[in-house]
């Protein structure tokens, strides 16, 4: 007889129901998370990356082996977001299919957690896609690059939680998510120290800098590719993503029961 | 009157806010083991309010309710394990395919894969699809998805069958098969809680229904009790030419006359008599019909409306 389902099974059983459509259209996918990084990486790291001499400022690296392990968060961020916002926005608003789920044994918190829990898998499995070409360009100097692969996974899921709680809210056809994109994702993208070190930027803008979950993955990214981490430092940036994704996952399970238990 | 204890479903005062409008205003209801329980009303009358209250899926606002023996409001995952939900609006995943969709949904309660599978097929069948088992949902038409999405509502053997309007959108056979494996569900021991706008769907398939208008219980009783509590034994339409319908013209020839735009509704207990005496009194009506009171009779009497508008 079908009883009450713990948490875990639940989340099991969310990422499972997404891992059924991912399986059939996993193809599409793999060129914006995975063959766009690459491209990324082919262009900036061997074609720009010849002109510039390692130095000071990508740690005596050349340039395509400092930016590796700082553009594989930089993709999980990016995926992190789209994820985030059109899949949830059409599971509630379109196709309903969290109505349906929420009609079953798996209560609105499990669902916000399967959600979670699925980004976080598709992530990491682009991220080790992504990181295995980077390993065969040459541009991982370490086996601490694996260590990047969890650092830009919990990167991503701090982002998408918050990410997500908002796109439970709205009721909308999602045009918000473009302010999402154009004023947040893409100039986070850019300034977080992902191609050039955040000292180059203006002082000003430092601080905001230093709010973005991306410039703490992309910090801790690098350090524990390349062996420079120092205790104190590594457990800042950890602290501040796990409490972002603590804060996220709170309000996205606050958010998916507003919406569906009502 | 069962106790809650042997009803299915039991709700005293049972009631549903939404920020300060009241969709539910505190009703009372005994769904007993086996029995097709229906609900009748109007656009907003709060029935599909009292079926997701019943699914466990919306918090009550007000008043006592125990579904299979339980509360919602503690047990929620526990009673929906054993409820089949059919949703007033589809929620099918629309990029899987119809197998697919009741894989997936199967598994939320918790059942094997392999048992999954089988019971796939089975209902697969049942909703006639397998013709189309491997398509996408997105390409099926709105009466295949509706037919799905019964079919997924019974993945889990419900006990208890909760179906909000479950044949809007099906053509006239689909929905005599359904009704005929409602039926064969509700001999099997299944209860069956359904909202319709059909008043030959509620007089086919309820042993029992309830008229809901603007949130309250307006009359509750067999098809045959409510019929002959609120209506007469047999009805004469008198139809008259464009412009020329006149009730005044029929006063005193009828217990009650009910003014559509396009008819007259004489309720009487002997309807020939009655048209006999409206041809006495001169009038030509371009058409009369003498039928038996039904139960749109009675929702019309009771709520002001037809029951499809
Ligand atoms: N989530 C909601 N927020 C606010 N009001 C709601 C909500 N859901 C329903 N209502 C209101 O509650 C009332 C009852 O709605 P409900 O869906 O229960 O009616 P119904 O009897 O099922 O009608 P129909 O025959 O059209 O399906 C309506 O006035 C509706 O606008
Ligand atoms: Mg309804």
């Amino acid at each position: 007889m079908p009883t009450a389902i713990t948490t875990p099974r639940a989340i099991r059983l969310v990422v499972e129901g997404q891992w059924t459509w991912y399986r059939r259209s996993w193809r599409a996918s793999v060129v914006s998370s995975v063959l766009q990084p690459v491209l990324y990486l082919l262009a900036l790291g061997i074609g720009v990356g010849t002109q510039i001499r390692p130095g000071g400022a990508t740690g005596d690296l050349p340039y395509l082996q400092y930016l590796a392990p700082a553009l594989v968060v930089a993709s999980a961020v990016q995926t992190a977001a789209f994820e985030s916002t059109f899949p949830v926005l059409s599971a509630f608003k379109w196709q309903r299919t969290y109505h349906g789920i929420a009609a079953t044994p798996v209560s609105a918190t499990q669902v916000a957690l399967g959600q979670l829990a699925w980004v976080a898998l598709r992530i990491s499995v682009s991220a080790a896609a992504f990181l295995v070409v980077a390993g065969l360009l040459g541009a991982l100097t370490s086996i601490g690059a694996v260590l990047s692969l969890v650092v830009a996974t919990l990167t991503a899921v701090a982002f998408a939680a918050p990410v997500i709680a908002y796109s439970a809210t709205i009721e909308t056809e999602g045009q918000q998510f473009s302010v999402i994109f154009r004023f947040i994702v893409m100039p986070m993208t850019m300034f977080s120290g992902t191609f050039f070190p955040v000292e180059q930027l203006p002082e000003w803008v430092r601080p905001l800098v230093w709010l973005t979950p991306l410039w703490h993955g992309t910090e801790l990214s690098r350090a524990v590719a390349f062996s420079t981490w120092e205790a104190l430092g590594a457990l800042g940036h950890l602290a501040f993503l796990l409490a972002m994704l603590a804060v996220g996952t709170h309000l996205a399970v606050r958010n998916f029961n507003r919406r569906l238990a009502i | 009157m069962g106790t809650s204890t042997e009803s299915l479903v039991s709700a005293r005062g049972l009631a549903k806010r939404f920020g300060d409008f009241d969709a539910v205003r505190g009703i009372d209801l005994d769904v007993r083991p086996g029995e097709a329980f229906g609900f009748l009303g109007p656009n907003g009358a709060g029935k599909s309010s009292t079926m997701r209250m019943i699914a466990c899926v919306s918090p009550r606002t007000g008043g006592e309710l125990t579904v299979l023996g339980m509360d919602p409001s503690r047990d929620g995952p526990a009673i929906r394990g054993r409820l089949g939900v059919v949703p007033q609006q589809d929620n099918l995943d629309t990029e899987l395919t119809v197998r697919e969709n009741l894989h997936v949904y199967g598994r939320y309660f918790g059942l094997s894969k392999a048992h999954v599978r089988a019971k796939a097929t089975e209902l697969i069948e049942f909703a006639q699809l397998a013709d189309r088992s491997d398509a996408e949902v997105e390409t099926l038409s709105g009466g295949m998805k509706r037919r799905l999405t019964i079919a997924r509502s019974l993945i889990n053997d419900p006990e208890l069958l909760l179906l909000d309007e479950p044949t809007t959108g099906l053509d006239p056979q689909a929905r005599h098969l359904l009704w005929d494996r409602l039926f064969r569900l509700k001999q099997q021991g299944v209860t069956l809680i359904v909202t319709t706008h059909y008043m030959d769907e509620a007089e086919q398939l309820c042993d029992r229904l309830v008229v809901m208008d603007a949130g309250r219980i307006v009359a509750e009783g067999s098809p045959a009790e409510l019929i002959a509590q609120h209506s007469t034994r047999e009805v004469l339409e008198l139809r008259f030419a464009a412009g020329t319908q006149d009730e005044q013209a029929v006063e005193g020839l009828a217990e009650r006359v009910e003014v559509l735009p396009d008819r007259l509704l004489l309720y009487t207990t002997d309807g020939e008599a009655s048209l006999a005496a409206v041809h006495r009194r001169g009038l030509t009506p371009v058409s009369s019909l003498v039928r038996r009171s039904t139960l749109e009779d009675v929702f019309l009497r009771l709520t002001g409306r037809t029951l499809v508008d």
